[in-house]
Protein backbone atom coordinates (compact mmCIF):
# COMPACT_ATOMS: atom_id res chain seq x y z
CA UNK A 1 0.00 0.00 0.00
CA UNK A 2 2.64 2.32 0.97
CA UNK A 3 4.51 1.74 -2.15
CA UNK A 4 1.90 2.45 -4.22
CA UNK A 5 0.87 5.79 -2.54
CA UNK A 6 4.70 6.96 -2.85
CA UNK A 7 4.37 6.03 -6.84
CA UNK A 8 1.04 7.61 -6.85
CA UNK A 9 2.80 10.16 -5.72
CA UNK A 10 5.55 10.29 -7.50
CA UNK A 11 3.87 10.16 -11.02
CA UNK A 12 1.50 13.10 -10.03
CA UNK A 13 5.01 15.02 -9.57
CA UNK A 14 5.76 13.89 -12.64
CA UNK A 15 2.80 14.72 -14.48
CA UNK A 16 3.15 18.55 -12.94
CA UNK A 17 6.78 18.49 -14.32
CA UNK A 18 5.47 17.55 -17.75
CA UNK A 19 2.91 20.57 -17.51
CA UNK A 20 5.48 22.69 -16.53
CA UNK A 21 7.97 21.65 -19.02
CA UNK A 22 6.66 20.25 -22.87
CA UNK A 23 5.07 22.42 -24.79
CA UNK A 24 4.24 19.06 -26.20
CA UNK A 25 3.28 17.43 -23.30
CA UNK A 26 3.19 13.67 -24.06
CA UNK A 27 2.94 11.77 -20.92
CA UNK A 28 4.74 8.97 -19.91
CA UNK A 29 6.30 6.93 -22.43
CA UNK A 30 6.11 4.43 -20.62
CA UNK A 31 2.32 3.50 -21.05
CA UNK A 32 2.10 4.12 -24.96
CA UNK A 33 2.29 0.84 -26.03
CA UNK A 34 2.68 1.50 -29.21
CA UNK A 35 5.87 -0.39 -29.12
CA UNK A 36 5.55 -2.78 -26.58
CA UNK A 37 5.39 -5.98 -28.74
CA UNK A 38 8.75 -4.94 -30.27
CA UNK A 39 9.75 -4.71 -26.73
CA UNK A 40 9.02 -7.55 -25.80
CA UNK A 41 10.41 -9.21 -29.11
CA UNK A 42 13.45 -7.85 -29.08
CA UNK A 43 13.98 -8.56 -25.20
CA UNK A 44 12.88 -12.35 -25.10
CA UNK A 45 15.41 -12.28 -27.88
CA UNK A 46 18.63 -10.72 -26.66
CA UNK A 47 17.82 -12.05 -23.13
CA UNK A 48 17.56 -15.49 -24.63
CA UNK A 49 20.36 -15.35 -26.55
CA UNK A 50 22.72 -13.82 -23.44
CA UNK A 51 21.33 -16.55 -21.14
CA UNK A 52 22.03 -19.51 -23.83
CA UNK A 53 25.41 -18.10 -24.53
CA UNK A 54 26.61 -17.53 -20.48
CA UNK A 55 25.10 -20.76 -19.23
CA UNK A 56 26.21 -22.85 -22.12
CA UNK A 57 29.94 -21.50 -23.24
CA UNK A 58 30.90 -19.26 -20.99
CA UNK A 59 29.65 -19.56 -17.20
CA UNK A 60 31.02 -23.30 -17.68
CA UNK A 61 34.64 -22.03 -18.53
CA UNK A 62 34.26 -19.62 -15.53
CA UNK A 63 33.54 -22.46 -12.90
CA UNK A 64 35.99 -24.54 -14.52
CA UNK A 65 38.82 -22.04 -14.45
CA UNK A 66 37.66 -21.87 -10.44
CA UNK A 67 37.83 -25.35 -9.37
CA UNK A 68 40.89 -25.91 -11.21
CA UNK A 69 42.91 -23.29 -9.42
CA UNK A 70 40.77 -24.62 -5.90
CA UNK A 71 42.72 -27.71 -6.78
CA UNK A 72 46.37 -26.68 -8.05
CA UNK A 73 46.38 -23.91 -4.92
CA UNK A 74 45.17 -27.68 -2.55
CA UNK A 75 47.99 -29.87 -4.68
CA UNK A 76 50.59 -26.89 -4.05
CA UNK A 77 49.75 -26.66 -0.56
CA UNK A 78 50.09 -30.69 0.06
CA UNK A 79 53.58 -30.69 -1.73
CA UNK A 80 54.55 -27.88 0.32
CA UNK A 81 53.49 -29.53 3.78
CA UNK A 82 55.38 -32.64 2.03
CA UNK A 83 58.59 -31.03 1.46
CA UNK A 84 58.38 -29.11 5.08
CA UNK A 85 58.06 -32.31 6.46
CA UNK A 86 61.20 -33.86 4.46
CA UNK A 87 62.91 -30.56 5.38
CA UNK A 88 62.46 -31.09 8.83
CA UNK A 89 63.52 -35.19 8.44
CA UNK A 90 66.84 -33.82 6.86
CA UNK A 91 67.35 -31.02 9.69
CA UNK A 92 67.02 -33.78 12.35
CA UNK A 93 69.69 -35.94 10.33
CA UNK A 94 72.01 -33.20 9.98
CA UNK A 95 71.66 -32.52 13.63
CA UNK A 96 72.21 -36.14 15.21
CA UNK A 97 75.31 -36.24 12.39
CA UNK A 98 76.61 -32.80 13.72
CA UNK A 99 76.26 -34.51 17.34
CA UNK A 100 77.74 -37.38 16.68
CA UNK A 101 81.05 -35.86 15.47
CA UNK A 102 80.75 -33.38 18.01
CA UNK A 103 81.15 -36.13 20.51
CA UNK A 104 83.69 -37.97 18.50
CA UNK A 105 85.74 -35.00 18.09
CA UNK A 106 85.59 -34.50 22.10
CA UNK A 107 86.67 -37.79 22.73
CA UNK A 108 89.38 -37.96 20.69
CA UNK A 109 90.29 -35.07 21.98
CA UNK A 110 90.25 -36.54 25.52
CA UNK A 111 92.45 -39.56 24.57
CA UNK A 112 95.18 -37.75 22.88
CA UNK A 113 95.40 -35.25 26.47
CA UNK A 114 95.79 -38.33 28.72
CA UNK A 115 98.08 -39.63 26.35
CA UNK A 116 100.09 -36.47 26.81
CA UNK A 117 99.74 -36.39 30.27
CA UNK A 118 100.99 -39.52 31.03
CA UNK A 119 103.79 -39.43 28.58
CA UNK A 120 104.93 -35.80 30.24
CA UNK A 121 104.54 -37.67 33.87
CA UNK A 122 106.90 -40.43 32.64
CA UNK A 123 109.41 -38.43 31.05
CA UNK A 124 109.34 -36.12 34.01
CA UNK A 125 110.08 -39.05 36.42
CA UNK A 126 112.72 -39.93 34.33
CA UNK A 127 114.32 -36.39 34.81
CA UNK A 128 113.45 -35.85 38.10
CA UNK A 129 115.44 -39.36 38.49
CA UNK A 130 118.36 -38.30 36.55
CA UNK A 131 118.39 -34.97 39.00
CA UNK A 132 118.30 -36.56 41.88
CA UNK A 133 121.42 -38.73 40.83
CA UNK A 134 123.59 -35.84 40.00
CA UNK A 135 122.42 -34.49 43.04
CA UNK A 136 123.74 -37.45 44.97
CA UNK A 137 127.05 -37.37 43.25
CA UNK A 138 127.55 -33.98 43.66
CA UNK A 139 126.63 -33.89 47.35
CA UNK A 140 129.05 -37.26 48.05
CA UNK A 141 132.12 -35.19 45.81
CA UNK A 142 131.50 -32.14 47.92
CA UNK A 143 131.50 -33.79 51.21
CA UNK A 144 134.76 -35.80 49.47
CA UNK A 145 136.11 -32.48 48.84
CA UNK A 146 135.19 -31.53 52.15
CA UNK A 147 137.19 -34.10 53.84
CA UNK A 148 140.40 -33.33 51.96
CA UNK A 149 140.58 -29.84 51.51
CA UNK A 150 142.07 -28.75 54.97
CA UNK A 151 144.95 -31.22 54.34
CA UNK A 152 145.65 -29.92 51.15
CA UNK A 153 145.69 -26.16 52.33
CA UNK A 154 147.70 -26.87 54.82
CA UNK A 155 150.22 -29.07 52.44
CA UNK A 156 149.91 -25.64 50.03
CA UNK A 157 150.57 -23.46 53.01
CA UNK A 158 153.62 -25.23 53.99
CA UNK A 159 154.89 -25.09 50.53
CA UNK A 160 153.61 -21.61 49.91
CA UNK A 161 155.22 -20.23 53.30
CA UNK A 162 158.50 -22.80 52.66
CA UNK A 163 159.00 -20.58 49.38
CA UNK A 164 158.02 -17.43 50.97
CA UNK A 165 160.69 -18.18 53.75
CA UNK A 166 163.07 -19.05 51.10
CA UNK A 167 162.94 -15.72 49.28
CA UNK A 168 163.03 -14.03 52.28
CA UNK A 169 165.29 -15.11 54.09
CA UNK A 170 167.64 -17.30 51.52
CA UNK A 171 167.77 -20.30 53.68
CA UNK A 172 165.83 -23.82 53.78
CA UNK A 173 164.23 -24.67 57.17
CA UNK A 174 162.30 -28.05 58.30
CA UNK A 175 159.35 -28.80 56.41
CA UNK A 176 158.31 -30.54 59.82
CA UNK A 177 158.49 -27.38 62.27
CA UNK A 178 156.66 -24.97 59.07
CA UNK A 179 153.82 -27.99 58.64
CA UNK A 180 153.43 -28.15 62.66
CA UNK A 181 152.66 -24.11 62.89
CA UNK A 182 150.47 -23.92 59.94
CA UNK A 183 148.76 -27.00 61.79
CA UNK A 184 148.19 -25.60 64.81
CA UNK A 185 147.28 -21.93 63.14
CA UNK A 186 144.49 -23.75 61.26
CA UNK A 187 143.28 -25.28 63.86
CA UNK A 188 143.40 -22.04 65.47
CA UNK A 189 141.13 -20.83 62.75
CA UNK A 190 138.89 -23.71 62.18
CA UNK A 191 135.30 -21.91 60.57
CA UNK A 192 136.99 -18.67 59.46
CA UNK A 193 137.14 -19.79 56.22
CA UNK A 194 134.84 -22.42 55.35
CA UNK A 195 131.69 -20.91 56.64
CA UNK A 196 130.19 -24.70 57.33
CA UNK B 1 13.65 26.03 -21.54
CA UNK B 2 14.74 22.92 -20.64
CA UNK B 3 13.06 19.82 -22.62
CA UNK B 4 10.65 17.60 -20.85
CA UNK B 5 12.36 15.46 -18.50
CA UNK B 6 10.28 12.74 -19.83
CA UNK B 7 11.54 12.96 -23.09
CA UNK B 8 14.29 10.17 -22.75
CA UNK B 9 12.04 7.44 -21.99
CA UNK B 10 10.85 8.17 -25.52
CA UNK B 11 10.80 4.88 -27.76
CA UNK B 12 11.61 5.59 -31.71
CA UNK B 13 11.98 3.51 -34.22
CA UNK B 14 15.79 3.09 -35.86
CA UNK B 15 16.13 1.91 -39.34
CA UNK B 16 13.22 0.26 -41.07
CA UNK B 17 9.40 -0.74 -40.31
CA UNK B 18 9.17 -4.29 -39.37
CA UNK B 19 5.78 -6.05 -39.11
CA UNK B 20 4.68 -9.48 -38.75
CA UNK B 21 1.28 -10.39 -39.08
CA UNK B 22 0.57 -6.62 -38.26
CA UNK B 23 2.40 -6.93 -35.23
CA UNK B 24 5.13 -3.95 -34.94
CA UNK B 25 8.62 -5.53 -33.82
CA UNK B 26 10.56 -2.71 -35.06
CA UNK B 27 14.16 -2.02 -34.11
CA UNK B 28 13.87 0.39 -31.48
CA UNK B 29 16.22 2.57 -29.39
CA UNK B 30 15.45 -0.08 -26.52
CA UNK B 31 16.31 -2.55 -28.74
CA UNK B 32 19.21 -1.13 -29.35
CA UNK B 33 20.43 -0.97 -25.91
CA UNK B 34 19.34 -4.12 -24.97
CA UNK B 35 21.63 -5.60 -27.58
CA UNK B 36 24.37 -3.74 -26.78
CA UNK B 37 24.19 -4.48 -22.92
CA UNK B 38 24.29 -8.04 -23.71
CA UNK B 39 27.57 -8.09 -26.26
CA UNK B 40 28.97 -5.88 -23.25
CA UNK B 41 28.05 -8.78 -20.90
CA UNK B 42 29.18 -11.41 -23.22
CA UNK B 43 32.53 -9.30 -24.02
CA UNK B 44 33.55 -9.33 -20.94
CA UNK B 45 32.81 -12.66 -19.70
CA UNK B 46 34.05 -14.25 -22.81
CA UNK B 47 37.10 -12.13 -21.72
CA UNK B 48 37.38 -12.84 -18.33
CA UNK B 49 37.11 -17.35 -19.02
CA UNK B 50 39.40 -17.81 -21.93
CA UNK B 51 42.45 -17.67 -20.16
CA UNK B 52 43.44 -19.93 -17.29
CA UNK B 53 46.05 -18.18 -15.35
CA UNK B 54 46.29 -19.54 -11.86
CA UNK B 55 46.72 -15.29 -10.97
CA UNK B 56 44.19 -13.85 -12.49
CA UNK B 57 44.15 -10.60 -14.40
CA UNK B 58 41.99 -7.82 -14.07
CA UNK B 59 39.10 -8.93 -16.15
CA UNK B 60 39.12 -12.40 -15.17
CA UNK B 61 39.05 -11.41 -11.58
CA UNK B 62 36.35 -9.25 -12.64
CA UNK B 63 34.24 -12.35 -14.18
CA UNK B 64 35.21 -14.59 -11.46
CA UNK B 65 34.27 -12.51 -8.85
CA UNK B 66 30.88 -11.77 -10.57
CA UNK B 67 30.66 -15.54 -10.58
CA UNK B 68 31.40 -16.31 -6.75
CA UNK B 69 29.36 -13.06 -6.29
CA UNK B 70 26.31 -14.78 -7.57
CA UNK B 71 26.77 -18.48 -6.55
CA UNK B 72 27.09 -17.10 -3.02
CA UNK B 73 23.82 -15.12 -3.19
CA UNK B 74 21.88 -18.37 -4.49
CA UNK B 75 23.51 -20.68 -2.19
CA UNK B 76 22.83 -18.11 1.02
CA UNK B 77 19.28 -17.61 -0.24
CA UNK B 78 17.89 -21.00 -2.26
CA UNK B 79 20.37 -23.54 -0.45
CA UNK B 80 22.20 -26.35 -2.94
CA UNK B 81 18.66 -26.71 -4.87
CA UNK B 82 18.98 -23.55 -6.45
CA UNK B 83 22.05 -24.43 -8.45
CA UNK B 84 20.45 -25.35 -12.05
CA UNK B 85 19.02 -22.12 -11.68
CA UNK B 86 22.84 -20.72 -11.28
CA UNK B 87 22.68 -19.21 -15.25
CA UNK B 88 19.30 -17.82 -15.24
CA UNK B 89 19.91 -16.01 -12.06
CA UNK B 90 23.13 -14.92 -13.52
CA UNK B 91 21.96 -13.48 -16.67
CA UNK B 92 19.37 -12.05 -15.19
CA UNK B 93 21.36 -9.98 -12.97
CA UNK B 94 23.78 -8.70 -15.33
CA UNK B 95 21.54 -7.49 -17.80
CA UNK B 96 19.66 -5.90 -15.50
CA UNK B 97 22.77 -4.69 -14.03
CA UNK B 98 24.06 -3.45 -16.92
CA UNK B 99 20.87 -1.82 -18.74
CA UNK B 100 20.46 0.18 -15.40
CA UNK B 101 24.43 1.53 -15.72
CA UNK B 102 24.70 1.90 -19.46
CA UNK B 103 21.07 4.25 -18.91
CA UNK B 104 23.85 6.51 -16.49
CA UNK B 105 25.18 7.73 -19.76
CA UNK B 106 24.20 10.37 -20.95
CA UNK B 107 22.04 10.45 -24.20
CA UNK B 108 21.80 7.14 -23.36
CA UNK B 109 18.28 5.05 -23.39
CA UNK B 110 17.53 2.74 -19.77
CA UNK B 111 15.62 -0.29 -21.16
CA UNK B 112 14.87 -1.00 -17.41
CA UNK B 113 12.96 2.25 -17.06
CA UNK B 114 10.18 0.97 -19.11
CA UNK B 115 7.21 -0.81 -17.04
CA UNK B 116 7.26 -3.47 -20.00
CA UNK B 117 9.86 -4.82 -19.63
CA UNK B 118 10.44 -5.06 -15.90
CA UNK B 119 7.00 -6.50 -16.14
CA UNK B 120 7.63 -9.67 -18.99
CA UNK B 121 10.82 -10.46 -16.96
CA UNK B 122 9.02 -10.45 -13.39
CA UNK B 123 6.31 -12.01 -14.86
CA UNK B 124 8.27 -15.16 -16.82
CA UNK B 125 10.19 -14.90 -13.10
CA UNK B 126 7.02 -15.60 -11.36
CA UNK B 127 5.34 -18.15 -13.63
CA UNK B 128 8.06 -20.09 -13.62
CA UNK B 129 8.52 -20.16 -10.29
CA UNK B 130 4.77 -20.93 -9.86
CA UNK B 131 5.89 -23.87 -12.58
CA UNK B 132 8.70 -25.26 -10.87
CA UNK B 133 6.83 -25.19 -7.54
CA UNK B 134 4.05 -26.95 -8.40
CA UNK B 135 6.24 -29.75 -10.74
CA UNK B 136 8.33 -30.11 -7.04
CA UNK B 137 5.24 -30.77 -4.51
CA UNK B 138 2.67 -30.94 -6.61
CA UNK B 139 -0.93 -30.12 -5.29
CA UNK B 140 1.55 -29.40 -1.62
CA UNK B 141 2.45 -26.27 -3.02
CA UNK B 142 -0.49 -24.57 -1.81
CA UNK B 143 0.72 -25.06 1.33
CA UNK B 144 2.46 -21.61 0.70
CA UNK B 145 -0.65 -19.80 1.14
CA UNK B 146 -1.40 -21.56 4.30
CA UNK B 147 1.35 -20.47 7.36
CA UNK B 148 2.04 -23.19 9.86
CA UNK B 149 0.74 -21.97 13.60
CA UNK B 150 -2.04 -19.59 12.45
CA UNK B 151 -5.11 -20.05 14.90
CA UNK B 152 -7.68 -21.57 12.62
CA UNK B 153 -9.90 -18.83 13.07
CA UNK B 154 -7.47 -16.17 11.54
CA UNK B 155 -6.66 -18.97 8.66
CA UNK B 156 -9.21 -17.58 6.08
CA UNK B 157 -8.06 -14.46 6.39
CA UNK B 158 -4.54 -15.18 6.14
CA UNK B 159 -4.88 -17.31 2.95
CA UNK B 160 -6.63 -15.06 1.17
CA UNK B 161 -3.76 -12.16 2.28
CA UNK B 162 -1.10 -14.46 1.70
CA UNK B 163 -2.88 -15.16 -1.90
CA UNK B 164 -2.98 -11.46 -2.55
CA UNK B 165 0.89 -11.10 -1.49
CA UNK B 166 1.66 -14.00 -4.25
CA UNK B 167 0.25 -12.89 -7.06
CA UNK B 168 1.45 -9.10 -6.71
CA UNK B 169 4.62 -10.35 -6.57
CA UNK B 170 5.16 -9.70 -10.21
CA UNK B 171 4.03 -6.32 -10.75
CA UNK B 172 5.92 -5.44 -7.53
CA UNK B 173 9.15 -6.67 -8.63
CA UNK B 174 8.46 -5.03 -11.87
CA UNK B 175 6.79 -1.29 -10.41
CA UNK B 176 10.11 -1.45 -8.01
CA UNK B 177 12.66 -1.77 -10.68
CA UNK B 178 11.24 0.25 -13.10
CA UNK B 179 9.98 3.23 -10.81
CA UNK B 180 13.36 3.22 -9.12
CA UNK B 181 14.66 3.51 -12.79
CA UNK B 182 12.25 6.39 -13.88
CA UNK B 183 12.40 8.33 -10.88
CA UNK B 184 16.35 8.37 -10.49
CA UNK B 185 16.61 9.56 -14.17
CA UNK B 186 13.76 12.00 -14.48
CA UNK B 187 15.04 13.89 -11.31
CA UNK B 188 18.74 14.13 -12.69
CA UNK B 189 17.22 15.19 -15.86
CA UNK B 190 14.79 18.04 -14.03
CA UNK B 191 17.86 19.21 -12.06
CA UNK B 192 20.19 19.34 -15.46
CA UNK B 193 17.17 21.35 -16.47
CA UNK B 194 17.39 23.89 -13.36
CA UNK B 195 21.29 24.16 -14.20
CA UNK B 196 20.32 25.58 -17.38
CA UNK B 197 17.70 27.62 -17.05
CA UNK B 198 19.20 29.58 -13.41
CA UNK B 199 22.50 29.48 -15.68
CA UNK B 200 25.96 31.30 -13.98
CA UNK B 201 24.30 33.15 -11.35
CA UNK B 202 22.16 29.89 -9.66
CA UNK B 203 22.83 26.88 -11.53
CA UNK B 204 25.83 25.98 -9.23
CA UNK B 205 23.47 24.50 -6.31
CA UNK B 206 21.21 22.63 -8.73
CA UNK B 207 25.02 21.31 -10.80
CA UNK B 208 26.18 19.76 -7.16
CA UNK B 209 22.94 17.86 -6.64
CA UNK B 210 23.49 16.59 -10.08
CA UNK B 211 26.95 15.15 -9.08
CA UNK B 212 25.55 13.86 -6.17
CA UNK B 213 22.66 12.28 -7.48
CA UNK B 214 24.82 10.76 -10.45
CA UNK B 215 26.79 8.58 -7.63
CA UNK B 216 23.25 7.94 -5.91
CA UNK B 217 21.85 6.65 -9.36
CA UNK B 218 24.91 4.29 -9.66
CA UNK B 219 24.17 2.73 -6.31
CA UNK B 220 20.52 2.76 -7.09
CA UNK B 221 21.60 0.84 -10.54
CA UNK B 222 23.74 -1.84 -8.66
CA UNK B 223 21.26 -2.06 -5.79
CA UNK B 224 18.44 -2.67 -7.85
CA UNK B 225 19.83 -5.32 -9.95
CA UNK B 226 20.78 -6.94 -6.96
CA UNK B 227 17.07 -6.53 -5.13
CA UNK B 228 15.85 -7.94 -8.20
CA UNK B 229 18.05 -10.86 -8.34
CA UNK B 230 17.75 -12.00 -4.86
CA UNK B 231 14.48 -11.47 -4.55
CA UNK B 232 14.16 -13.80 -7.71
CA UNK B 233 15.81 -16.39 -5.61
CA UNK B 234 14.20 -15.52 -2.80
CA UNK B 235 11.13 -16.98 -4.69
CA UNK B 236 12.75 -19.16 -6.17
CA UNK B 237 13.48 -20.98 -2.45
CA UNK B 238 10.03 -20.69 -1.64
CA UNK B 239 8.99 -23.34 -4.67
CA UNK B 240 12.50 -25.04 -3.79
CA UNK B 241 12.37 -25.64 -0.25
CA UNK B 242 8.60 -25.43 1.04
CA UNK B 243 9.35 -24.05 4.41
CA UNK B 244 5.71 -23.28 5.86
Amino acid sequence: MHKKLVLYLFLSIIAFFSNVYGAESEGMPQLNPEFWVSQIFWLILTFGFLFVILSKFILPKISNNLELRKSQILENIETAEKQKIESENKIKEYETLINNSKNEARNYFNEARKKIIQDIDKKREKIEEEIDLEIRNAEKEIVELKKSSPEKINKIATETSAQLIKQLIGEEINNSSISAIVEDLSKKNKGKYYGN
Amino acid sequence: MATNPMHQFNVYRIGPEIKIDQIDISFTNASLFMVISSLIILIIFNLGSVKKNIIPNKIQLLAELSYSFISKMISDTAGSKGKPYFGFIFSLFMFVLFCNMLGMLPYAFTVTSHIIVTFVLAAFIFIGVTVIGFLKHGLGYLKLFVPSGVPIVLLPLIVVIEVISYLSRPISLSVRLFANMMAGHTMMKVFGGFVISLGLVGGWLPLGFSVALTGLEILVAFLQAYVFAILTCIYLNDALNLHH
